[in-house]
């Protein structure tokens, strides 16, 4: 109790000392807890646009279609086996497709394109593909009617409630071929999505496709994402070898890169910042060593112990930065939840570049509580760290000479 | 009487392969408990090294030092430690106390360190400091005492271990002569009413006047050692005798 109360004393001893270390610890909090939570928060929402928008957290195919994507490697709906996929607790939904290729024209043009056969209302609660809708009306479950994406109704100079033929090779090589009326438009962020997407609904796209109760994929509704892999794998172990089940990881590997590089280079942002904290905080500990070598080496001679030195300078140094570290998160949570209610959006470059992935570049910052507990425990760890250098030379420290003027 | 101090053919040398120091040579030395003696000779002559040396602060190259039946030369490093919070109350020049504490914690500290109850403590503190007159300034940090109360303060905190012995080096050495008359008084007084031994040096006509002892020192070796008569008056006051 002693100790602790002369630790803070001590603490105290240099008040613009301790407040300047104080003040660079709670710097270098309030930076990374807030730039760790924008970053994570930028992540999040690129992982949740992109489930959300397109591939779901987890697809069921069957075995082999993610390499091959064509129509023969389509299968059977069914609803046991749609049963089965909902089985496991963390799935709470999913959605049939059935995706192929066919050529699109008008009376002038004609264009490549991607046709999506969808369930509307069950692919609505995944997606949200309603929300997309920016002219004309969205898909009812055997619609005759298409969902056209903007870019390519403006390819194909067509327009809400004109005609377009569709034309392409079916399952098992029959002819497909078919006349529908543009009933809605929708527009997507993705360029990709948005030059080449036509939604038909599912029992529109087997009949086109001669691929009668058909389907080439299952997208998933998960209740929690962070769960992914290990549910993953018990749809995967429930469905066994004739079927894949794929996480969005493994479906678009390039964005998990993406957000590999970014942390990467947040790394290095957040070592340097720490870098120069743990310079300051090397400097003044420096200082107070050499200040107060007479007075440890007196403790030493008047007989106490060159453990309880340590302690007691152990203690001053973990209150120091603790106390950095308190105020540091204590500042950040404010600035953290502001970010989060009113979030930042990105512009220039950086906008460009979330917009090819097909999503606004409005970033909340993510409030996840494990950031500051992080960044609070690099922070004291390195303050440890330093430390030793007080307890090497407590070590080392011989009362007689330290006692010399 | 108890012996506290005996020491046999002690020898320092500093520096040994360069240039050598021979800081004390050969000394013997034997001290009674209740003895109030004083180390003296010129600067350099082995006075703070002997003092080292007795206090366990630091090793001698030969001979034994034993202190109150304890051999110090054959301690560990942290044995040492321990033997000195037990048995060496030590007075240091200046900077005795820590600034950050008052002149109540820095007697207190010693006795934390002993882990004494803090009843005791508290008993103690009280006694020390009417002892040294200083009840006023009890909750006083250093840097508002004058130099002699801080060495009162420093005494207190030699004391409060109740150790064999206290080891005072020059401990008057930066006070003016009425603080130093006022030190030595109390010194004295607690030397007397403790039972504690005492050995300061110094290089004060008017310090050395007070002791009961004087060993003097020249070159690391015992010039003289000779006891002063018992009957010579101890509270005169050195202020009005210059
Ligand atoms: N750590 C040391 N290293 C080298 N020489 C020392 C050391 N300490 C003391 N000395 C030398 O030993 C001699 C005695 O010093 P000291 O005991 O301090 O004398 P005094 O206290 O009587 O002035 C001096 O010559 C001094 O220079
Ligand atoms: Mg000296």
């Amino acid at each position: 109790m002693w100790l602790l109360k002369l630790s803070w004393k001590n603490m105290w001893r240099n008040k613009h000392r301790t407040t300047i270390t104080i003040s660079a610890i709670f710097f270098a909090v309030v930076l990374s807890v807030v730039t760790s939570s924008l970053q994570d928060g930028v992540f999040d929402n690129l992982i949740k646009n992109v489930v959300s928008f397109y591939s779901g957290y987890l697809q069921v195919h069957k075995q082999g279609y993610w390499d091959e994507r064509i129509l023969d490697n389509s299968f059977e709906a069914s609803v046991s086996l749609e049963q089965q996929i909902l089985q496991p607790k963390n799935v709470t939904g999913l959605a049939p497709r059935l995706e192929s290729f066919a050529l699109a024209s008008s009376e002038e043009l004609t264009k490549g394109c991607v046709v999506i056969g969808i369930s509307p209302q069950r692919e609505n609660t995944i997606t949200a593909l309603q929300n997309k809708v920016i002219e004309g009306e969205y898909l009812i479950e055997n619609d005759v009617g298409v969902l056209l994406a903007q870019g390519l109704a403006a390819r194909l100079r067509l327009q809400l409630h004109d005609t377009l033929i569709l034309i392409g090779q079916g399952y098992h090589g029959a002819t497909a071929a078919g006349k529908y009326f543009i009933k809605g438009i929708v527009k997507f962020g993705s360029p990709d999505l948005n030059e080449q997407s036509l939604f038909l609904s599912l029992a529109a796209a087997q009949d086109l496709y001669s691929a009668n109760g058909r389907v080439t994929s299952y997208v998933l509704a998960l209740k929690n994402p962070a769960d992914l892999n290990s549910t993953a794998e018990s749809v995967r172990t429930k469905l066994g070898g004739t079927y894949e089940t794929m996480t969005w990881e493994e479906m678009m590997p390039e964005i998990i890169q993406h957000i590999q590089t970014d942390k990467g280079s947040m790394y290095i942002i957040q070592g340097i910042l720490y870098l120069l904290v743990c310079f300051g905080i090397f400097g003044t500990l420096l200082m107070m060593m050499v200040e107060r070598k007479y007075e440890m080496g007196m403790l030493v001679a008047i007989g106490m112990k060159k453990i309880k030195l340590m302690q007691l300078l152990l203690v001053e140094s973990v209150l120091t930065v603790f106390s950095g570290c308190i105020v540091g998160i204590t500042v950040s949570i404010p600035i953290v939840y502001y970010l989060n209610k009113y979030p930042i959006r990105f512009t220039g470059e950086m906008a460009k570049v979330y917009e090819e992935f097909g999503f606004e570049a409005i970033f909340p910052s993510s409030t996840d509580s494990g950031i500051f507990i992080t960044q609070g425990l690099i922070v004291l760890g390195l303050g440890l760290l330093l430390s030793l250098y007080s307890i090497i030379k407590i070590a080392a420290l011989n009362p007689v000479t330290a006692m010399k003027k | 009487m108890k012996t506290v101090i005996d020491a046999h053919t002690v020898s320092k040398t500093f520096n040994p392969n360069t240039i050598p120091v021979h800081a004390i040579n050969n000394v013997h030395l034997h001290m009674e408990q209740g003895e109030f003696s004083a180390l003296v000779g010129p600067s350099g002559s082995g006075k703070t090294t002997l003092l080292n040396l007795i206090g366990g602060l630091d090793k001698p190259d030969t001979g034994n030092i034993i202190i109150h039946g304890i051999d110090i030369t054959k301690l560990s490093p942290n044995e040492l430690i321990d033997f000195r919070l037990h048995n060496i109350g030590f007075v240091f020049q200046s900077f005795n106390l820590i600034p950050v504490l008052t002149a109540k914690e820095n007697v207190e500290l010693i006795m934390q360190l002993q882990n004494r109850k803090r009843a005791d403590i508290e008993k103690r503190i009280l006694s020390l400091f009417k002892q040294i007159g200083l009840e006023d300034k009890i909750d006083t940090r250093p840097s508002q005492l004058s130099g002699g109360q801080q060495q009162r303060v420093a005494v207190a905190r030699a004391l409060a271990s109740k150790p064999q012995l206290v080891l005072a080096d020059e401990p008057t050495a930066n006070l003016d002569s009425k603080s130093a008359a006022n030190l030595l008084d109390i010194m004295a007084k607690l030397n007397q009413e403790e039972n504690i031994t005492f050995i300061f040096s110094t290089h004060d006509v008017r310090v050395i006047e007070r002791a009961r002892r004087v060993i003097t020192l020249v070159d690391g070796q015992i010039h003289s050692d000779t006891a002063r008569v018992e009957t010579e008056p101890q509270t005169t006051d050195l202020a009005t005798a210059k």
